[in-house]
């Protein structure tokens, strides 16, 4: 399989404005002022969260059996961003999950490798050495992750430094006091201007949906963050719970093939945090082709942010190969 | 990358054991009928002989109300309603042990998906003999009077759509309010009835109390219009149900009529779009539109009529028809060769009236009886799609301006069974829950059942109400 790494160049920012598409022009118009902008994401339509729920119900009642799954647990493999995120972190465990994302399971050398190792700003450097020439990508959060609570301008310096040490993919966290507060334009500015430090680095925009709750909020910051530049929208830093659940990935999949819709760019979509099992990857997975579609069906396009998933799946994958599940001490734990 | 193929899932058939043939369920034993001579029942996806099916004649009728009205007098109406709602309890509880079996039975029968037997039809079932076994010695609660009294014996005929579903609101708050019953399942979809009588053997029930007579018309003429029965209830079309309530006039036996239906569902412009278009397809795919509160009419309001139509169709690209026991098939079969000449007949209609005609593309199995889901725009009131019931996986477009429109057209039918309202204005649900003429009207949803919630029609979709409170009345006398 071959896979394009670099983003560089590869979709404009901001939608194009063209005479003929008279959405994607109404697209441009909306970002013209706060007030626009305001009236915009209001004037979405609502999200029925019974509705959205039992729809999710349904799409996690699908059945993936034998050749369905064996595709399905190696694209999940390989859209996973390996992910370490704590105070204790260090180059050491940083290099032991680099190992881990380059062959995820030592005795099957098969086993594809995922798409990106997600550090702290100040581990990028560890990271993108111990993962040069694997095509393997480097992910750092920033923004003074998790909460976001900085200045602007110390937020634009930790994404510089970020992609100053070598990453390749940017993961912000949006202001949601100001979002919660209706400050849209603070919102809108502000990923903007992390979007211009990031350069042409891949930018993830995490939404952190457990507090932003509704899923009518969800689906407003899902276009707040397309129209402000992201390349990718990601529901959760891992730190709040809930983190990623099912009908909040399955509205900002509307909101991504909206999108695409209205200006025929795509848009990627990250959920991170709580997926633990193949089971609820495989959910994912149905829940990404009935919804955005198969072009999602893509690491560039849908990724899972995770750590304890990569295991799971390494375990079904040799019993779906072999017939018999190994136990977890042959699979590392990095 | 490849393309996600989802591989079959075929649910085991090896759960179910049907027997070749079957007799009549009477008086508690598997009886041969005396009349009448044996048919068959196929299974609708592949056209396969299932099981061979005993036809009830007058005699087996006869012989059937007798052992109900025996059961009636000696047995069940005299118990305690405290030890009849242990029976009922017992059932529920083995319907709940046997759903897995029930639920490919009724698939493999119907031609339903095993999705739908196991999620929805099976829960429901077994939810509703929970519900009226609740009700058995609590009747004086019921708002039927201080002393409500059971009417005796009740002949009751369902349909094929929702097999074992409908024997449930028939059999539950019959038996809950101290009735015996004769129940005769469609001619088509039978089995299920015989499993659970089976179920009634296993439950230890008194014999008698429940009686599974099988045949088509003829068989059911007979028992509504049997001397020995005070209580019929019916389920079917309403050309039947017509004929039921003159077969009845000028007796003392109660009537309750449930009958076909036109629903509306009406889509206004701030309505939760995605949620909405997941409403219309379940208003009218679900059960391959064999619903008689089908949402089978789609008022939409003009100024999102094409968002809609747009995220309609690409929706409905995505649902799967095919094989009823694969667990990711949406849609299964058409239940009978004759439902679906009438649905291919009336979509014929629909062309040749000026409608257009759209299904997505879908490879159909080559046995057994299939239709693909289709849509049907620039559809007028004056149109016989858009008045006719179809019972099929059709749905019509109609559109309007304002609330008043909708609610007129949505009343503009000789039906009025159930509605669907689509806005994110709570006022407006209100409002046009107050105007419209309909026994069941959903908000933001559809399709969505309960046995708390009462259920009928107006109008020529019949009278009476099943489920809930309201349910138990049309088995008491006060």
């Amino acid at each position: 399989m071959q896979r394009e790494r670099s983003w560089a160049g590869n979709r404009s920012r901001l939608p194009r404005v063209t005479t003929t598409d008279t959405g994607v022009d109404s697209l441009a118009d909306v970002t013209s002022s706060e007030d626009r902008l305001r009236r915009f994401l209001l004037g979405l339509p609502g999200v029925d969260q019974v509705g959205a729920e039992a729809r999710a119900a349904a799409l996690s009642t699908r059945s993936i059996k034998t050749t369905a799954k064996a595709y399905a647990l190696d694209l999940a493999i390989q859209m996973i961003d390996l992910t370490t995120l704590e105070g204790s972190d260090t180059p050491g465990k940083v290099r032991a999950l680099c190992a881990k994302a380059k062959r995820p399971d030592p005795a099957d050398p098969t086993a594809p490798q995922v798409a990106a190792v997600c550090v702290y700003p100040d581990l990028v450097a560890t990271a993108k050495f111990e993962l040069r020439g694997t095509g393997i990508n480097v992910a750092s959060v920033a923004t003074a992750f998790p909460s976001g609570r900085s200045s602007l301008a110390i937020k634009q310096q930790d994404t510089r430094d970020a992609v100053a040490a070598g990453a390749d993919e940017v993961d912000m966290v949006i202001d949601r006091g100001a979002f919660l507060s209706g400050r849209y334009g603070l919102v809108f500015d502000e990923i903007a201007a992390i979007r211009e430090a990031a350069g042409d680095t891949h930018l993830k925009v995490i939404l952190e949906t457990g507090e932003l709750v509704t899923y009518d909020n969800v689906r407003r910051a899902s276009w707040l963050a397309m129209l402000a530049g992201a390349d990718f929208i990601k529901t959760s830093t891992g730190k709040v719970s809930p983190a990623a659940t099912l009908p909040v990935t399955l509205v900002m999949l509307e909101a991504v093939r909206d999108y695409h819709e209205a200006t025929g760019l795509h848009i990627g979509v990250k959920p991170a945090g709580g997926i633990r099992t193949a089971k609820d990857a495989i959910k994912y997975l149905v829940t990404v082709n009935e919804t955005a579609g198969p072009d999602w069906l893509d690491p560039e396009l849908f990724r899972f942010g995770a750590s304890s998933l990569l295991n799971d799946l390494l375990m079904q994958r040799t019993k779906l190969a072999t017939g018999n599940y190994p136990g977890p001490d042959y699979f590392t734990l990095d | 990358m490849g393309r996600f193929e989802y591989a079959p899932a075929p649910e085991s058939r090896a759960i179910v054991d049907i027997k070749s043939s079957y007799g009549l369920f009477i008086n508690g034993a598997f009886t041969e009928a005396t009349d009448g001579k044996p048919f068959k029942t196929v299974s609708p996806a592949s056209e396969e002989v299932l099981a061979e099916v005993s036809e009830a004649g007058p005699a087996d009728v006869d012989k059937a109300v007798r052992a109900a009205r025996r059961a009636y007098e000696k047995v069940w109406g005299p118990m305690a309603g405290r030890d009849r709602a242990k029976y009922l309890y017992r059932i529920a509880r083995l319907i709940q042990e046997r759903s897995r079996e029930l639920a490919v039975l009724e698939s493999l029968d119907n031609g339903k998906p095993i999705r739908e037997s196991r999620d929805v039809d099976l829960p429901l079932v077994a939810a509703h003999f929970f519900y009226y076994a609740g009700w058995a010695d609590k009747l004086e609660y019921a708002g039927a009077g201080v002393d409500p009294r059971p009417l005796g014996v009740a002949a009751q005929v369902i349909p094929w759509n929702f097999p074992l579903m409908m024997l449930a609101w028939k059999i539950a708050p019959a038996l809950a309010a101290g009735n015996t019953v004769i129940l005769k399942p469609a001619e088509t979809t039978p089995l299920t009835a015989l499993a659970f009588a089976e179920i009634c053997q296993q439950a230890d029930l008194p014999p008698g109390v429940v009686n599974i007579i099988t045949g088509a018309g003829r068989t059911g003429q007979a028992l509504v219009e049997h001397e020995g029965v005070d209580k019929v209830a019916f389920t079917g079309s309403t050309a039947v149900g017509r004929a039921i309530a003159k077969s009845v006039a000028g007796t003392d036996k109660k009537v309750t009529l449930e009958l076909g239906g036109k629903a509306a569902n009406i889509v206004f412009e701030d309505a939760p779009i995605d949620q909405t278009i997941e409403g219309i397809v379940n208003g009218i795919f679900f059960n391959q539109g064999h619903v008689c509160c089908a949402g089978s009419r789609l008022l939409v309001q003009e100024s999102v009529y094409d968002e809609v139509l747009a995220r309609l169709k690409r929706r409905m690209g995505t649902l799967r028809v095919g094989d009823p026991l694969d667990k990711n098939t949406d849609i299964g079969a058409i239940n009978s060769a004759d439902q679906l000449a009438r649905i291919r007949e009336l979509s014929q209609v629909g062309e040749d009236e000026g409608s257009e005609r759209w299904s997505p593309e879908c490879e159909l199995p080559t046995q057994g009886f299939w239709f693909p889901p289709t849509v049907f725009t620039g559809v007028s009131q004056a149109h016989r799609i858009a008045r006719e019931e179809i019972f099929g996986p059709v749905l019509s477009v109609l559109t309007f301006r304002t609330p008043a429109e909708a609610v007129e057209k949505a009343n503009n039918t000789p039906f009025g069974l159930s509605a669907g309202v689509w806005t994110e204005k709570g006022s407006r649900i209100l409002w046009m829950a107050n105007q419209l003429r309909a026994g069941v009207v959903w908000a933001n949803t559809f399709n969505r059942f309960d046995p708390t919630s009462p259920f009928g029609g107006y109008k020529e979709s019949g009278y009476g109400r099943e489920g809930g409170r309201h349910g138990l009345e049309a088995y008491l006398a006060h």
